[in-house]
């Protein structure tokens, strides 16, 4: 009874200045605020990393040719990349390794009859699907009896298929790839599948929409390793024997030790031109891990120094608010109010103040997600470049609200509020009632 | 009420007593009872003695004005009848009780359940309604039922403010605003009333009607102690005590004559003043 009474007293005390109350509240909310909309962000941004690692899978590791810098680039022809002999050494020496895909990716133009697409044409094995999760539409993948005669047929995404075969059912059709003088008969069509991000700078993100398959035998057959490629003017020649070799280990955690046999073997015959890179996901999603509890990191930070302003706002507050009411004290404390009892009325309304501020900050939190969804719409439609420009993890992050955080916000904003009440509460106490009541 | 043991109570002293020794009355403990109560400060590296030693009773149903030129130890005194200061010696009785060596605790207590102030500049709590404020004193004893509230109400009422229940004491006279401390004074049913200066802010008028409301306390068996600088207002009371350089200077009863005369006299002024007006 007297407790409901106390608290009553506290929110009419605060009301009689609601512009004062607002304002000192503030601090507080923006706190609460900052605590759930960072960790919303951070956990959507992480979320959104860890979905791509975990789609690329933690058993793999991925081998990639990179291409070298210029000035270790000699003449115009000259090689560089993984090669088969790679391949074969890395699946004869490494026992931990499950399955091994070499890959080569060569960006091509694709026609049927008066339709071009642009994509790339990927020679791999019937594994390819499976591994990179491609689900197929109609027909079938690559087998392996493809791939052993060599034969001209081919797999399309279903971006391609849509845009080559607008009107027709393209199983059985055949597409032309003029740089090459070839046909190649369709066999398959994929489900659609989307983009998925780039990953830091190690890995470029994969998009596998302008695909068309092949078999890695048939590839190699009519293409070979030299590649002509036409870009602004020049022809540009280009040998390289495999893009890309993606392996998967049976056991998780020999992931690390498989990753660093392959390591092992490939860097001394490729520490000339450096021109291989290997990725291990698992490690890129620990990166993930990491760089999360970082950007948790910086949002508690600035969450803490707007609660402690908060705070610092409501004992500037109190304590004037103790000066201004020097009488009403006086009062109180000849009619009978124990020091106690005066640190009790002081001390509920800062909890109050705190704990509205907090309830606020709750409510706008909520709204922080569609907020930073219509921020991200925003930029893209005003400003495409700087939206490219940004990260993938922030363009494609959907924040998404860790509720753990909101007790724990309101539990640190209630804490400083009693804290910072804490002192003018005593000060108020402490006050001689004589000369409380004298005051002016 | 709370039991504070004492080890050796009062006595009534008969000296000081202005009620006729009869057996009843001498049995039962005065209301208030101060033994050589002195207070003594030390500013800088001087010792002021604000009271020096001061002994009196104020028997239940008394009507004490405390009088004395400034210095005189007056507020110092008044303090101390108060609760709100404690004396460096002496002995300060309310009913069976000493008080002089309480905590601050106690002393809180004390006020809320025993002491009926009334002030110069009335004191009431601004946000609170006439009704809140005079339910104020029984809120530090926890004591916030309905029960209370009507009590509240009765009181309001019988100090004539039935139709400003609701109002805040920004919305009320300065008069209206002292009956409110008057009928907050009688919420705990106190020892006694401790009023200081409680006409001081007013005209002649209101505080004849203050006065009367006085009056028609302690004719109901109410204790008052007042303090006053003020001939006419002290004239009212049952009994003058008069303090000088921090004694005991006089103490000495009104007779019921001389105060009907001072009644008149102020009735007589106040009627004056109206005719003036029209």
């Amino acid at each position: 009874m007297l407790w409901l009474r106390t608290w009553q007293l506290g929110v009419k005390s605060l009301l009689l200045h609601p512009l004062r109350s607002g304002l000192t509240m503030l601090g507080i909310l923006i706190g609460v605020w900052a605590v759930i909309v960072l960790t919303a962000v951070s956990q959507g941004a992480s979320d959104q990393v860890q979905k791509q690692i975990e789609s690329l899978g933690a058993n793999t590791i991925i081998v990639r040719s990179v291409k070298p810098s210029a000035d270790k680039m000699t003449g115009m022809a000259a090689q560089y990349g993984l090669r088969r002999s790679d391949l074969e050494l890395i699946v004869s020496n490494v026992p931990t390794i499950e399955s091994a895909l070499p890959i080569r990716e060569i960006r091509r133009q694709f026609t049927v009859s008066d339709n071009t697409v642009d994509g790339r044409l990927v020679g791999c094995t019937p594994d390819y699907a499976e591994v990179n999760k491609l689900k197929v539409r109609d027909g079938r993948f690559l087998a392996d009896a493809d791939d052993l005669r060599a034969d001209t047929v081919c797999v399309l995404a279903a971006r391609v298929a849509d845009k080559l075969f607008p009107l027709v059912e393209p199983l059985g059709k055949r597409i032309y790839i003029p740089e090459s003088e070839d046909y190649y008969r369709v066999v398959g069509v994929l489900e659609h599948r989307n983009a998925s991000a780039a990953i830091g700078g190690s890995l470029d993100s994969q998009d596998f929409s302008g695909d068309v398959y092949i078999p890695s035998k048939t590839l190699r057959r009519r293409i070979g390793d030299t590649v002509f490629t036409r870009r602004s003017g020049q022809m540009e020649t280009e040998i390289m024997e495999l893009n890309q070799i993606t392996l998967q280990v049976a056991d998780v955690d020999r992931v690390r030790i498989t990753a660093a046999m392959v390591e092992s073997l490939i860097n001394p015959r490729h520490a000339m031109l450096n021109d291989v890179a290997v990725v291990v996901p698992l490690e890129l999603l620990e990166q993930a891990r990491n760089l999360r509890l970082m950007f948790l990191g910086i949002g508690v930070l600035i969450a803490c120094i707007s609660l402690i302003v908060g705070g610092i706002g409501i004992m500037n507050i109190m304590l004037a608010s103790v000066t201004e009411r020097t009488r009403e004290i006086g009062i109180r404390r000849a009619l009978g109010a124990k020091r106690g009892d005066i640190v009790r009325q002081f001390l509920v309304e800062t909890i109050v103040l705190s704990f509205s501020g907090a309830m606020l900050g709750i409510l706008l939190g909520f709204l922080g997600p569609p907020m930073y969804r219509l921020l991200i719409y925003s930029v893209q439609k005003f400003s495409p470049e700087k939206f490219a420009s940004l990260p993938d993890a922030i363009r494609q992050a959907e924040p998404t609200i860790v509720y753990g955080t909101i007790p724990l916000a309101v539990g640190i904003a209630v804490a400083v509020g009693l804290l910072s009440g804490l002192y003018p509460a005593i000060r108020a106490a402490k006050m001689n009632p004589i000369d409380a009541l004298r005051h002016e | 009420m709370q039991p504070y043991s004492v080890a050796n109570p009062p006595v009534p002293s008969a000296v000081n007593s202005s009620f006729p020794e009869t057996g009843a009355a001498a049995a039962k403990p005065p209301a208030v009872s101060i033994r050589e109560l002195a207070k003594s400060y030390v500013l800088k590296s001087e010792t002021v003695y604000a009271l020096r030693g001061v002994s009196f009773d104020v028997p239940e149903g008394d009507y004490v004005a405390i009088m004395g030129p400034s210095g005189s130890g007056k507020s110092t005194l008044l303090n101390m009848l108060g609760c709100l200061d404690k004396p460096t010696s002496g002995q300060f009785f309310l009913g069976t009780d000493d008080v002089s060596k309480m905590t601050d605790d106690e002393l809180a207590d004390i006020r809320s359940r025993r002491i009926g102030f009334v002030f110069q500049s009335y004191n009431l709590i601004q946000q609170y309604s006439v009704v809140e404020n005079i339910q104020v004193p029984l809120y530090y004893q926890g004591r916030l039922g309905q029960k209370e509230k009507d009590r509240a109400i009765a009181l309001a009422s019988s100090v004539g403010l039935a139709d400003r229940l609701g109002h805040r004491p920004m919305q009320l006279s300065g008069g209206q605003q002292q009956r409110v401390a008057i009928a907050r004074s009688m919420m705990n049913d106190p020892y006694f009333i401790l009023a200081d200066e409680a006409t001081g802010n007013l005209d002649s008028a209101t505080t004849d009607e203050i006065l009367g409301l006085f009056d028609r306390l302690n004719n109901e068996g109410r204790t008052i102690v007042m303090v006053t600088h003020e001939d006419e207002v002290a004239a009212r009371a049952k009994r003058i005590v008069r303090l000088r350089d921090g004694l005991l200077s006089s103490d000495k009863v009104n007779s019921e004559e001389s105060r009907q005369e001072a009644r008149n006299r102020q009735a007589e002024h106040v009627q004056a003043l109206a005719q003036l007006k029209h």
